[in-house]
């Protein structure tokens, strides 16, 4: 398994540790992140705070553990949210058909003509900072490319003579769609929301960075990267530590995905 | 061509209205009221109505959106709340800083990708594809806010060789357009790679290789050229990324373009100066997908006739 895919192996294994990490991390470690150390300032790495202290003195590694639940469950959820009204919109376009598609994949396109992460900007710009808005931004970003990928997938398949024996011998709309289509369509789907999640952790940062995501005090790696910018000649750790993390778990989503999408071709 | 090309561009016409009337529809999502939002909770009612009555605010939706594109029509995208202002001016002041940041980072990336993309794909399953792919898939993965500062970290604070921030001659534009273009090289590295695999079992290619050409000569001199279509397309379509990218990096690197004139208007709740902003940039977006189509038609062949 190592062997032949490896991208999958390793992206497997980054993924189940921050997701552990985010899970666990707080109920293991009992450093509040929040709390404020003024004899710690800018601390380098040490025994007692692995990866140092920011400029409040705050324990930088249970920051980034917090920070991890923050964007491991934004991700989550933006892209669990997506796909549901992605796969719904060009589900339902592609079962439609005639005028109906059409109409439904030219309001896609001009959502899509619009840069993604422009929208999500200018629309948490216009919502107002919150956990809440920042979800809808993201999200509002991302159903899109569900509803292309759905819906393209459902056509051909549509034409697939398994299918077409399925509704010749009676089978209901909703039948076919739960034993028939959802199958076929959960690998393409899967490969797209593991590349789709690591594209959310980025936007969420980046966000976050920009001011336009979760707000200080509350950890997030964007928010935390931004503050250590300020400090970046003394204290290099405070952009350094964020950054990793960001790098590694998108890291190892898109090695996840590249490892789905390989061993799913493999299989088909 | 000419044909082709009008076509083209009347095919665009609802792209362009339905970007524009999103942006429109974006102030009118802001929760509550806008010009208290803008003016604070404390404005005098009277300066309330005025601004009410400046932004048209005050006036029917259907009239407020008409009004909207006559005056796009005209060039006009209102005044600057904030910097008072003619919106178009500030913008126009500060889109040329952009076009030349994304411009960098495009040319960054195809530099980075041309070799990395001919590497893995001459070699697939060799050294250098699984070292170009690992770099590939490594520059995919770190993010233009953590990039930034290392870069700055590296070449401006411990090596000096390049300033810090800021604006000016080709030394300033080096790490941003780096920055910017990492990414995008790393896809693009990918996409050719990929393409160069699946031509190599070309007939076309045989044919090459059995008249006696060196496996590598053959790729490179008679697939090349077609393993660059799909890379072309994949620019055009991630040029939304490098614009909204040069967001982030123009905040990184204090670069006065419009990311960072949206991120100020952003601040200062100047909603008209924020609708002009987002509207340049999603336009500018439309734009260059038109260029790329056309590119691309000029490269293929097929596409111009078919």
């Amino acid at each position: 398994m190592i062997r032949r895919n490896p991208s999958l192996a390793i992206g497997a294994v980054l993924v189940a540790l921050l997701t552990l990490a985010a899970i666990f991390g707080p109920l293991v470690m009992h450093t509040d992140p929040f709390a404020i150390d003024l004899s710690h300032v800018l601390a380098a790495p040490s025994r007692s705070h692995w990866f140092g202290c920011d400029s409040l003195g705050r324990d930088l590694l249970a920051r980034l553990i917090r920070g991890a639940r923050l964007s491991l469950g934004v991700s989550t959820m933006v892209v669990a949210l997506s796909l549901a009204i992605g796969g719904l919109i060009g589900g339902a376009a592609a079962l439609a058909g005639g005028w109906v598609d059409g109409l439904v994949m030219r309001g896609v396109d001009i959502i899509m003509a619009f840069p993604g992460f422009l929208l999500a900007i200018a629309l948490a710009a216009i919502l107002g900072p919150g956990m809440v808005d920042l979800v809808i931004a993201l999200t509002a970003m991302g159903w899109t490319g569900y509803a292309r990928l759905v819906r393209g997938e459902v056509l051909s398949l549509r034409e697939r003579e398994y299918i077409e024996g399925a509704r010749a011998l009676g089978a209901r709309p909703a039948r076919l769609l739960m034993r028939h289509l959802m199958p076929a369509l959960a690998g393409p789907v899967a490969v797209q929301a593991t590349f789709g999640i690591g594209g959310i952790i980025i936007a969420e940062a980046a966000l976050s960075f920009l001011g336009l995501g979760a707000r200080p005090p509350t950890p997030s790696w964007g928010n935390m990267l931004d503050a250590g910018r300020a400090f970046i000649l003394v204290a290099p750790h405070l952009t350094t530590a964020p950054g990793i993390a960001i790098g590694l778990s998108v890291l190892g989503f898109n090695l996840l995905g590249d490892g789905l999408a390989q061993f799913i071709g493999h299989r088909r | 061509m000419t044909r082709q090309f009008l076509r083209r561009l009347a095919a665009l016409l609802p792209v362009a209205l339905g970007v524009v009337t999103l942006t429109f529809a974006l102030i009118h999502l802001v929760p509550g009221d806008p010009v208290s939002a803008m003016l604070g909770d404390y404005a005098a009612p009277a300066d309330v109505a005025q601004m009410r009555h400046d932004l048209k605010l005050d006036l029917p939706l259907w009239k407020q959106y008409g009004g909207f594109l006559a005056a796009l029509a005209h060039g006009d995208l209102g005044q600057s709340i904030s910097q008072r202002e003619p919106v178009a001016l500030l913008i126009r002041e500060h889109y040329p800083a952009t076009l030349e940041l994304a411009g960098a980072g495009l040319a960054v990336a195809i530099m980075i990708a041309l070799p990395l993309g001919i590497i893995a794909g001459a070699d697939a399953g060799g050294p250098g594809d699984i070292a170009a792919m690992g770099f590939a898939i490594l520059g995919i993965s770190v993010p233009h806010i953590y990039l930034g500062p290392l870069l700055m970290i590296l070449f401006s604070l411990d090596l000096g060789w390049l300033p810090l921030t800021g604006r000016g001659g080709f030394a300033h534009l080096v790490l941003p357009a780096v920055t910017m273009g990492t990414a995008l090289a790393a896809i693009l590295a990918r996409m050719l790679r990929q393409s160069l695999v699946r031509i190599g079992s070309a007939d076309y290619i045989r044919t090459a290789r059995s008249k006696g050409l060196s496996e590598r000569a053959a790729l490179l001199r008679h697939g090349l050229r077609n393993a660059l279509t799909p890379v072309i397309t994949l620019i055009g379509l991630e040029a939304g990324g490098l614009l909204t990218g040069s967001i982030v990096t123009e905040m990184i690197f204090s670069w006065p373009g419009l990311g960072r004139l949206l991120m100020t208007a952003i601040n200062n709740r100047d909603y008209p100066l924020v609708q002009g902003c987002v509207l340049t940039f999603a336009l500018s977006y439309v734009v260059v997908n038109l260029i790329t189509d056309l590119f691309y038609r000029a490269v293929d062949p097929r596409i111009r006739l078919g």
